[in-house]
């Protein structure tokens, strides 16, 4: 491509008065508001539902043709013979209630580094994780099983935090700890692209896939 | 931990690498040449004369109408919401004070949101007026910029540019094709695209989820190409749906350099003054990387109150650790504090991570880089701010030495640095003004979250957010009262046209102006010694104005975390 200095123009340059501006002014806003506004997402709705209907509805998985979730979005577990999310702060939709993994109204916690309610809150989930796995009183847990997420609705834990509760998983269901961690190392996602973000195990497929075992 | 260093950079590269070829292409839509069809029919649409030029009277008058229109059309559509179209959830019209400040805030590259997204918006809201609001909002300023750069390249020529071809090709030739690309490949990543409603699932331990979904994509690519910031969803970039791999979370952050990188390369082009460019790239560049180097670390280092509660935010072969309270796993804290520079750098206002529980000093500098307000900047304001604050180098140097001031050739008077001087000023009278008056106002203080100093940061970070027009949040803060949405709407509006309008007409009086021989004497501004000096007088300027209210905030924060001090 050549220099594109700026050339400069040999017309005159002229004010302009208000009234011959609002024609533009109205036309524009309506004509963009068309284009950008209903044209260009209706266009590329279409464009996605071609080529990827399954992910542009959400990457739904469907389990006997029931909805069961989706593999982007972390669900809430509580039970012992599965591994369990981290924290999650969102509400029910009225915000009135305490409703973890609420995918409906994404929140986190917005709480600040000296905010007391956020380090009681630490602390009490950090006794219960390691009452849950058998860990020692006083021994520090892995800080993203005992922090809220960003949405609310993280679908990943780190591999520290699966790591500390295969034992117990894998006692519950009576089955070997090996065999576990070996389902634990294949929920692994790496990094993208070999370098990009952190190594994460994917929750729900992992619990998925221990229920397959049975 | 070297990993972790290798991706930041090698996603700078890639900004440095595409800045080129993007900056190319931006000058070419400036710089004349052929209307294309679809641009002559719209031409023909509004009654224009594609190829007349405006004098900068002429520019800002039809800038300020085109975004007036818009606004009140934002307005009525948030208003009658109730009953118009693709409505799945039945959501009722929007209150008129968060109307207002929802229409303001997305024509002018804002995109504060006072409300959440799933629980507030219809799927023809999120479409109709808000992405149609993140492209108009941006083209206005790319237009704006635009006009800025041909005043330096005119010689005693008062004609800025046409502002209806600036803005329509923008749109046309770079934002709309653009937008769709990255959209389709966020769908194959993962994003939702559709008009249906929210999917209902049984989850595992037998619990009902409702799944709320929409057209997300087409929403997410604009958002970051047009540094516009706002989400789809209440948790914005951080939501799975909205950002669910680093692919596109890498691609989001690239995509919010891309404009204002490549505006200083178009610059340099069109002035046929490469060079110069490449310097305040650099300046750009320098602001960036203190300011990452500050948000990183402390991060990482996390919050030690933390750990005395039983968090382990070590850094090991099997977690990232740092501060993840407000965090997701799959970006760990490097791809967080990186995402939260730039989003704060570049006026943008996505967030992946939650900005309110960051570390003290990590929240501090993200705020900091909005009131500086040209870490490299939001599209086109950015590169206005940094002119300005060139105009303003160039001075201090010439009282140095006992010259009168000059920059590429344009003798600098004392009309451009009243002009200049009011601009930067708006910025702090608006952020301070504010926050002072929100401070006393009864009842304001109900909306805050966290107690003590981190209270009054929400407040600081909200007003300097909205005068900035950047749109991120210490989201704690409840926003959506008539008080805040009204005196959050005033900042934005401000911040905005307060700005560019002096801008505008400081870029009409160089214009007109015959440039100045260079001499032996003449201070190069195309030198690293110049784009030191640029950095300094930012910085400067910006600690003089704020250094106070910093104090007050995040560094008595980051005291009391060390202390061990709660509220």
């Amino acid at each position: 491509m050549e220099h594109k200095v700026d050339p400069q123009p040999s017309i005159r340059p002229r004010g302009g008065s208000l009234a011959s501006l609002l024609r533009p002014a109205i036309a524009s806003a309506v004509l963009f508001m068309l284009v950008c506004g209903l044209a260009y997402p209706l266009l590329t709705t279409g464009v996605a539902a071609l080529v990827f209907p399954e992910k542009a509805a959400g990457s739904l998985i469907e389990r006997d043709g029931e909805v069961i979730g989706s593999s982007l979005i972390g669900q809430q577990f509580t039970e012992p013979q599965y591994f369990h999310p981290r924290p999650s702060a969102t509400l029910s939709n009225d915000g009135e209630e305490e409703q973890p993994y609420n995918a409906a109204f994404s929140l986190g916690s917005n709480l600040g580094p000296t905010n007391a309610a956020l380090i009681d809150s630490v602390e009490k989930r950090a006794d219960a994780y390691r009452q849950e796995n058998g860990l020692p009183a006083d021994s520090l847990v892995p800080v993203d099983a005992v922090t809220a997420s960003a949405s609310g609705l993280d679908p990943h834990i780190t591999e520290a935090n699966a790591d500390l509760q295969a034992a117990r998983v894998a006692e519950e269901r009576g089955v070997s700890e090996d065999e576990v961690r070996r389902l634990v190392e294949t929920h692994t996602e790496g990094q993208q692209l070999g370098f990009l973000g952190e190594r994460s195990v994917n929750v729900l497929g992992l619990n998925l896939a221990l229920d397959d075992l049975d | 931990m070297l990993i972790n260093i290798l991706q930041i950079v090698l996603i700078l590269v890639v900004v440095g690498l595409l800045s080129v070829p993007v900056g190319r292409y931006l000058a070419a839509i400036f710089t004349g040449g052929r209307h294309f069809l679809p641009e002559r029919l719209t031409y023909r649409l509004f009654g224009i004369d594609p190829d007349e030029q405006m004098t900068w009277k002429h520019y800002a008058l039809a800038l300020v109408l085109s975004n007036g229109v818009m606004i009140l059309l934002g307005y009525a559509i948030l208003r009658l919401q109730g009953v118009l179209p693709l409505n799945p959830q039945g959501f009722a019209g929007v209150d008129p004070d968060l109307a207002f400040n929802t229409a303001v805030s997305f024509l002018t590259n804002t995109n504060w949101q006072s409300y959440y997204g799933e629980t507030t918006l219809s799927n023809f809201s999120q479409t109709v007026f808000i992405q149609f609001g993140m492209f108009v909002g941006p083209a206005t300023a790319l237009a704006a910029a635009g006009a800025l750069i041909r005043a330096f390249a005119r010689n005693g020529y008062e004609g800025l540019g046409n502002f209806w071809v600036d803005m329509t090709r923008v749109i046309y030739r770079f934002f709309l094709p653009l937008s769709f690309a990255l959209a389709i490949l966020f769908v194959f990543e993962g994003e939702p695209q559709t008009f249906a409603p929210n999917a209902t699932a049984t989850t595992i331990e037998g619990e009902s989820q409702e799944i709320a979904r929409g057209p997300v994509a087409s929403l997410s690519s604009i958002k970051h190409v047009g540094t516009n910031g706002g989400g789809f969803f209440g948790m914005n970039s951080a939501h799975p749906f909205e950002n669910p791999t680093n692919l596109v979370n890498a691609t989001q952050i690239v995509g919010m350099f891309l404009l204002s990188a490549a505006t200083v390369y178009a610059f340099g082009t069109m002035v046929a003054r490469r060079r110069q460019g490449w310097v305040l790239f650099a300046t750009y560049m320098t602001l960036f990387l203190l300011a990452l180097a500050v948000i990183l670390p402390a991060e990482q280092y996390g919050n030690p109150l933390l750990t005395e509660a039983g968090a382990d935010q070590g850094l090991t072969a099997d977690q990232g650790g740092g501060n993840m309270e407000g965090k997701e796993v799959r970006f760990g804290v490097t791809q967080s504090a990186l995402f939260a520079t730039v989003t704060t750098a570049l006026e943008t206002g996505s967030v992946n991570s939650m900005h309110a529980s960051m570390t003290p000093l990590g929240g501090l500098v993200a705020m900091i880089n909005m009131q500086l307000g040209n870490v490299f900047g939001g599209v086109g304001v950015g590169f206005m701010y940094l002119i300005q604050y060139a105009i303003v180098a160039v001075f201090i140097v010439g009282l140095m030495v006992g010259r009168s001031p000059e920059f590429l050739g344009k003798k600098i008077e004392a009309r451009e640095i009243s002009l200049v001087v009011l601009s930067i000023l708006i910025t702090p009278l608006c952020i301070l003004g504010f926050t002072g008056l929100a401070l006393v106002w009864p009842g304001a203080l109900d909306s805050l979250a966290n107690p003590g100093a981190h209270g009054y940061m929400e407040i600081l970070y909200a007003y300097s957010s909205a005068t900035a027009n950047n749109g991120s949040a210490f989201a704690g803060l409840s926003a959506d009262t008539p008080f805040f949405n009204t005196t959050l709407g005033l900042a934005i509006l401000f911040g905005r046209y307060l700005t560019i309008l002096p801008l505008l007409a400081v870029a009409g009086s160089l214009a007109a102006k015959r440039p100045v021989p260079e001499t032996a004497g003449t201070f190069s501004t195309a030198t690293p010694l110049f784009a030191g000096v640029l950095a300094a007088t930012i910085l400067l300027i910006g600690g003089l104005t704020y250094f106070p209210s910093w104090a007050l905030g995040g560094i008595v924060e980051h005291l009391q975390m060390l202390a061990g001090q709660t509220f």
